[in-house]
């Protein structure tokens, strides 16, 4: 799966983009590995796309999929 | 420019442009709105802001609100452009156009189409201020994430 990070927790991580061979899992399930793996301070209000869509924590992610951490957004 | 409705752009939005793309005869009315980039925010004084987007679910975003708008007020014809990169203060960040047959609907589809983007479209903004910068992390501008 390919994951894209913006805002703070692309220059927390100091990349854009990862490429991870994961095994398909819940968002939920996802974001805990994630933040066990890499050091980023807290994704409590950060929602998670699937290919270019809002995912709830149920929703499952697939191996091939790309994924997006989504802090609250600040358009306009 | 292009002719897509829904825009994200990284040099000046052309807002004549924009409001091209929803003219059409059986429009009585067109509203635009325009966010620019505001100096003074509660006492703190921004040096200039930069914007960063996910472009493709923006754009996706944005084509929803506009089937949200349809929805709610029928025969509206909605136009978005947000600007990414580095702005300058009074710099346009974001503009929308939205025509109608009478005024009213063109006027309050206008306004949700604003309210939505700061709710759901992926763009967030980092402030640069006199002292330090911060992405802004949500749109009360009350929660900042620190670097």
């Amino acid at each position: 799966m390919k994951v894209l990070l913006f805002a703070h927790l692309q220059e927390q991580l100091g990349v854009s983009e990862l490429e991870l061979n994961w095994e398909s899992q819940t968002v939920e399930s996802f974001k805990k590995s994630f933040q066990h793996t890499y050091p980023i301070a807290q994704l409590d209000n950060v929602m998670v796309a699937i290919n270019e869509a809002f995912a709830l924590e149920q929703d499952l992610i697939q191996k091939d999929d790309t994924v997006a951490f989504i802090p609250p957004v600040s358009g306009g | 420019m292009s002719n897509d409705l829904f825009t994200i752009v990284e040099q000046p939005i052309a807002i004549n442009e924009l409001i091209d793309k929803v003219t059409r005869p059986e429009a009585g009315a067109i509203t635009t709105f325009i966010g620019t980039v505001r100096e003074w925010t509660k006492g703190k004084r921004t040096v200039f802001l930069q914007y960063q987007a996910y472009v493709p679910m923006a754009i996706k975003m944005f084509e929803q609100i506009g089937k949200e708008i349809d929805e709610i007020w029928p025969n509206t014809k909605v136009a978005i452009s947000h600007r990414i990169g580095r702005l300058e203060i009074s710099d346009v960040a974001v503009a929308i156009a939205v025509s109608s047959p009478h005024r009213e609907a063109a006027y309050q589809a206008n306004q949700y189409a604003i309210e939505r983007i700061k709710q759901m479209v992926p763009i967030w903004k980092k402030e640069h201020w006199e002292n330090g910068e911060t992405w802004i992390g949500d749109q009360l501008e009350q929660i900042s994430y620190q670097k």
